[in-house]
């Protein structure tokens, strides 16, 4: 669906990307992994039509740049840093929904779903909103429309455990043949949305990997940890993925998304110490 | 394409009518206009201009001093701004046609910044019919013509420019520097001091004729002073080869035409470099 054929971008002197090859099949979800200035964010600026490069970028058969009007029409896009836009809300979404022949109401009900009270929101300025509102309603932007290709970058960095969960079953409920390329500098980040991770460094591909462990996005999984003191800390943290403790606080269980574990088990692998039990098992959704 | 020319363009006056920019400019024009009438312009007497004539008069030798570096400055500002900021990565990821885009945001803003230049005289001229003072038709049709081929030279100056510059910074220098250029090349400053050196008259009628701020000086005073009494030697040289008829069309063609050439050359540049 999506071809880089030895795509390279130089700003004045420096090499940027560097004869990137890459071929993404229908269905493929891909984590785009490395450190900053690995290459991720310009890779992404080309396939969008945004930069002049040399090599060839296809997508179904037709050139990135010079058809990007035909090929944004299928490409759903939520960037790293929410743009400044002082237009409210509402004009945001009408602007976005006519432009990509969507519904403002289809894009509306994303943005409820993931925790947005929009009738509060519809006049306010984008740039007024919390970090964690705008990802929202970019994603709702982007998940609103007849999208074959979704980039996202960083998608879910700004957003609560609740958020996280509903976004991961909407991407879920994408079609099956939809492309997804999730970019982010950590991997532990997105490594459970995808099925093939590759990595940048330098403007090159340094690693490109099937993933063969699936997770179904829309799983979740009953948590319950036991620890063997107190700590207002981990306390807290734990409070932030809405769970529950008994009056001592020494036993808590919640519910984290499927596709979140490896980033819970992150955060709870920094109060090892204070660990008693911890009890995963999936339910259904 | 013409869809995306309109919401390209409504989205751009929205934006404008927001920013503070716009307050400011709306301000100073309606501003100008109701100092004028409080310091009881319209009861002085210049040349025989006296009423609704001898305040348009003012007004657009005002405009001539002020419209220009406001056009320039606050265009390449917001749209060198808007790069900077990053709007530019995510609105054009948006299925927006790239000519829509530039020549939306080019409508729209000629709409926010002409729009209060012009309702500031049929406010004048509102006013002048509620204190029962003659409405001079002609010549307020003939100004409002060349402040709307002034706005839009300098608008497709300011695009060019945005266009050329990655940052506000340098976007705000050149415009501030063009500006400049053509002000020192007016008649009283840089012109007179040719005509002074005995520079040859060629090379100074067409310096004058270039310069879009010397165009509508020259065609703003010939309504009221055909034989440019008031006028440096240049516009008298210009004149003189031209004619008061030659020169009112040159000053509607050129400034709309050099406007609309550096926008084109803008959007071509805009059209093949990197969009972000």
């Amino acid at each position: 669906m999506i071809q880089f054929e030895n795509v390279s971008k130089k700003f004045r002197t420096v090499t940027v990307l560097d004869k990137v090859t890459l071929n993404i099949q229908a269905g493929e979800r891909i984590a785009l992994v490395g450190f900053n200035g690995a290459g991720k964010t310009t890779l992404i600026r080309c396939l969008l039509g945004e930069y002049n490069h040399q090599g060839t970028i296809l997508v179904k058969d037709q050139a990135a740049r010079k058809q990007r009007q035909q090929i944004l029409a299928h490409v759903g896009f939520v960037p790293q840093l929410p743009p400044p836009l002082k237009m409210p809300v509402g004009q945001l979404l009408q602007f976005a929904a006519d432009l990509c022949h969507s519904q403002v109401e289809r894009m509306r009900k994303i943005g409820e779903r993931l925790g947005l009270d929009l009738d509060q929101l519809w006049n306010r300025p984008f740039v007024k909103l919390s970090g964690g509102q705008k990802q929202k309603i970019l994603i709702s932007i982007a998940l609103g429309r007849d999208s074959q290709i979704l980039i996202m970058d960083e998608p879910a960095a700004n957003l609560d455990p609740e958020a996280r969960r509903i976004f991961f079953s909407l991407l879920d409920e994408c079609p099956k043949d939809t492309v997804m390329l999730i970019s982010s500098h950590r991997l532990d980040e997105v490594a459970a949305l995808v099925n093939r991770v590759v990595e940048m460094d330098r403007g090159q591909i340094v690693l490109d990997d099937k993933v063969a462990d699936q997770v179904n996005l829309s799983h979740q999984l009953h948590c319950q940890i036991q620890f063997n003191r107190n700590e207002d800390a981990f306390a807290k943290a734990l409070q932030t993925w809405q769970f529950s403790s008994d009056e001592q606080q020494l036993v808590w269980q919640g519910q984290i998304a499927g596709a979140d574990r490896l980033r819970f088990l992150g955060m709870i692998s920094r109060y090892a110490g204070l660990l008693a039990q911890v009890q995963l098992e999936e339910v259904q959704s | 394409m013409l869809k995306h020319l309109w919401l390209s363009a409504k989205l751009d006056i929205a934006e404008s009518l927001r920013a503070r920019w716009f307050l400011i400019y709306a301000l100073v024009f309606g501003g100008i206009v109701a100092l004028l009438f409080l310091f009881g312009l319209t009861e002085s007497r210049v040349m025989g201009f006296t009423g609704l004539s001898r305040l348009l008069i003012t007004y657009i030798q005002l405009c001539m001093a002020i419209l220009p570096i406001f056009v320039l400055i606050t265009t390449v500002r917001s749209v060198a701004g808007d790069r900077e900021a990053g709007i530019f990565e995510y609105l054009l990821s948006l299925p927006v046609s790239l000519t829509g885009w530039y020549w939306g945001k080019l409508l729209g803003r000629f709409i926010t910044v002409y729009l209060p230049v012009l309702l500031a005289m049929l406010a004048a001229a509102a006013w002048a019919a509620f204190k029962g003072l003659e409405i001079p038709w002609l010549q307020f049709s003939y100004y409002s013509a060349l402040l709307l081929a002034l706005t839009w030279c300098f608008l497709g100056i300011g695009m060019l420019l945005s266009t050329l510059a990655r940052s506000i910074d340098i976007a705000q220098g050149l415009g501030f520097l063009v500006w400049l250029i053509l002000l020192l090349f007016l008649d009283l400053i840089l012109l007179g001091m040719l005509i002074q050196q005995q520079v040859q008259q060629e090379v100074i009628v067409a310096i004058a004729l270039l310069n879009p701020m010397q165009v509508f000086r020259t065609a703003a005073m010939l309504l009221f002073d055909p034989q440019l009494v008031l006028l440096g030697p240049a516009a008298y040289v210009i004149l003189d080869n031209f004619g008061v008829k030659g020169y009112i069309i040159w000053a509607f063609v050129y400034p709309i035409g050099f406007g609309s050439l550096c926008a084109a050359l803008g959007y071509s540049l805009f059209k093949r470099g990197d969009l972000p």
